[in-house]
């Protein structure tokens, strides 16, 4: 971008084009899924930051007498207990409104390691001499051999059972996605001729990687950021669930299923809530994922 | 197309090998005493232990023991259980067709309602019927499918009693299973009600297995479509009267295979992912709830060698796939 403003400066000073923040927003909004997804992302994001205020009991807090008690609108259920209480008597409105910080949580940390290392070692390997280039790539086809979920919970395995370890093993998953992608945009962009332009006027070689060429590859990285959030919060979800993620009594969903698991046929809410709220967040992300794509990245538009 | 052949072989070659090496490393990557940890919490004497680790090799260099482990693998050699005392490899082939009847029922559900489904939503692009089944494969795509298999046993199992909620087949029947399939077995010892039993309990858990597969396919099917249809040669069809039925199914559906059919391979890794969950709520018993079983009871020797198992089936499925790819479409054989 610096370039071209350089170059306009000499008094040709043609009609502004739209900033790429408006235009990008101009073709998201026509999506309605989209806008949907966002409404409803930025909901559950709000929820999660400030759950301690919403939450009228701790995620933690038991209470003996109110043991599996159903929602509100079934018989034996109450006000004090809008959605009932899990089967060691927890609130659960409150759990299920800590249950979101964990979700995002686990899926902006999970999706800014993956993509830091996967877009540094994506431009490393496009700018890279043949043979280093092939290795990279080489070790990225090495981790997708392994089915995601087989991958992470082997990666548990070592690391042992914890939430933290369970993110750093879901991105190291996801990190050769981006790898992949970045070097790929990287490998088209090379060639072009503002990088010889850059190259001729002195910059360095790190200065071309990460100043002149990374901003023009970030459309579909930022797309398969927003798509990873989601494979983040169902793989955390999945993790929790089969007890090799965040252990309880934390109030993750996915755990919250694993532990309400037995309950299944005695009180329905205790399962079907957690998993509901893993869906829609993971639904609002893939709809706000979609119209990113299509706003972002023309030529991978669905329709 | 030898020499893309041979150029997509040559990248299997030291994939394999990393592969191999991710799994020799996984042992000794455990926090602890391997030896020990192999052994249990039982604890062993020091008697034992050097006779185990002579026996597994831990007592020889780091290379010697990973030439040792290689060399094992190509006399199809993956070590012993630790709980069981079988080999590896045997228990793998007596778990296998289980997953393997699995997960070819789910991608048979996923391809006859998924690809259907995606010519329908292009042709219709934009109407009702198109948003509807988009919106439904969003919602598919987007499922925790270990919440979707408790729902549908709440709905399916305990509710309308349809469908038994574990196993492959009720324990009323005994057959000898000399295929593995269970479908057919069951046909096969010809017992009254057999079958039945047979597909009653594989029909939740193939559905759920399904189900990311299922939206995938229908998605990719509809951009597919709307790509071709557009082209030249579509117009000219419809130009020359064709009826739609032959126009869309036979004309577009056939150029818009190629996509479609290269996202059916890739499924595979997303159906051993999924067969791990799914295997797992559904007490299937497959490689999926083998594995996680046996990262349970920390048979690692198991787990190194299921893990080898299952990369490198996704590897030839992914090389099939490629190879196959660039059979139909010139471009890529050339590239």
């Amino acid at each position: 971008m610096a370039e071209y403003t350089a170059e306009t400066e000499h008094g040709l000073q043609p009609a502004p084009p739209p900033g790429p923040v408006r235009e990008f927003w101009h073709s998201f909004k026509e999506n309605r899924g989209a806008v949907i997804g966002l409404v409803v992302f930025s909901t559950f994001l709000l929820i999660a930051i400030i759950a301690p205020l919403l939450a009228p009991y701790g995620p933690a807090q038991q209470f003996r007498d109110h043991l599996l008690q159903p929602p509100v609108w079934q018989d034996g259920g109450s006000w004090q207990f809008p959605l009932g209480t899990d089967p060691l008597g927890r609130d659960m409105v409150s759990r299920l409104l800590y249950g979101a910080r964990f979700s995002f949580f686990i899926g902006v940390v999970v999706v800014a390691i993956a993509t830091f290392f996967g877009v540094v070692i994506g431009v490393i390997a496009g700018f890279a001499p043949r043979w280093a280039d092939t290795l990279i790539m080489r070790v990225m086809d090495i981790v997708l051999s392994f089915p995601s979920l087989l991958m992470a919970l082997v990666l548990v395995a070592i690391l042992g059972p914890s939430l933290i370890n369970a993110m750093i093993a879901i991105a190291v998953v996801l990190q050769p996605h981006f790898v992949r992608l970045t070097r790929a945009a990287v490998l088209s962009e090379r060639a072009k001729d503002y990088v010889t332009a850059a190259r001729v006027a002195g910059s360095g070689q790190l200065r071309i990687m990460f100043k002149t060429v990374l901003p023009n590859c970030l459309s579909p990285i930022i797309v398969q950021a927003a798509l990873s959030f989601s494979t983040a919060v169902l793989d955390a979800a999945a993790l929790g669930f089969l007890g090799m993620g965040a252990q309880p009594p934390t109030p993750e969903w996915g755990t919250m299923l694993a532990e309400a698991r037995e309950f299944i046929l005695r009180a329905w809410w205790v399962v079907t809530l957690p998993g509901l709220c893993i869906l829609v967040t993971v639904l609002a992300i893939n709809l706000m994922g979609d119209g990113l794509r299509d706003a972002l990245d023309p030529k991978l538009k669905r329709s | 197309m030898l020499s893309f052949l041979v150029r997509r072989l040559l990248t299997f070659v030291p994939t394999f090998f990393g592969v191999t090496l991710v799994s020799f490393a996984f042992i000794r990557l455990l926090p602890g005493d391997p030896i020990l940890l192999l052994a249990g919490e039982r604890g062993v004497s020091q008697e034992r232990y050097e006779q185990l680790s002579a026996q597994l090799g831990f007592d020889q260099p780091l290379w010697k023991q990973y030439i040792d482990y290689l060399a094992g693998i190509f006399q199809g050699d993956l070590g012993t259980s630790f709980v069981t005392k079988r080999p590896v490899i045997d228990e793998f082939f007596a778990l296998f067709p289980a997953t393997l009847e699995l997960s070819l029922c789910a991608i048979v559900i996923a391809i006859l309602l998924g690809i259907p489904a995606g010519v329908i939503a292009a042709v219709y692009r934009g109407k009702f019927f198109d948003r509807t089944l988009m919106t439904t494969a969003l919602v598919g795509y987007s499922m925790p499918i270990f919440w979707w298999a408790l729902l549908l046993i709440i709905v399916f199992s305990s509710g309308l009693g349809w469908t038994p909620v574990s196993g492959r087949i009720s324990l009323m029947y005994f057959f000898d299973t000399p295929t593995g399939f269970m479908l057919i077995d069951s046909l096969l010892a010809d017992q009254d009600g057999a079958f039945l039993s047979a597909v009653s309990h594989l029909i939740l858990p193939s559905i759920v297995l399904a189900t990311i597969p299922l939206a995938i396919i229908a998605r990719q099917t509809r951009s597919a479509m709307l790509e071709v249809l557009g082209e030249d040669y579509m117009r000219t069809a419809r130009a020359k009267g064709l009826p739609p039925l032959k126009i869309n199914g036979v004309h577009a559906l056939r150029n818009a295979m190629i996509p479609v059919i290269t996202v059916i391979g890739l499924s595979v890794g997303t159906l051993l992912a999924g067969a791990i969950l799914t295997e797992t709520i559904f007490s299937w018993p497959g490689i999926g709830k083998w594995m996680v079983d046996s990262i349970f009871r920390r048979d690692y020797q198991v787990v190194q060698g299921g893990l080898l198992m299952i990369a490198t089936i996704v590897m030839i499925v992914n090389l099939t796939v490629d190879v196959l790819y660039g059979l139909i479409n010139p471009k890529i054989r050339k590239g």
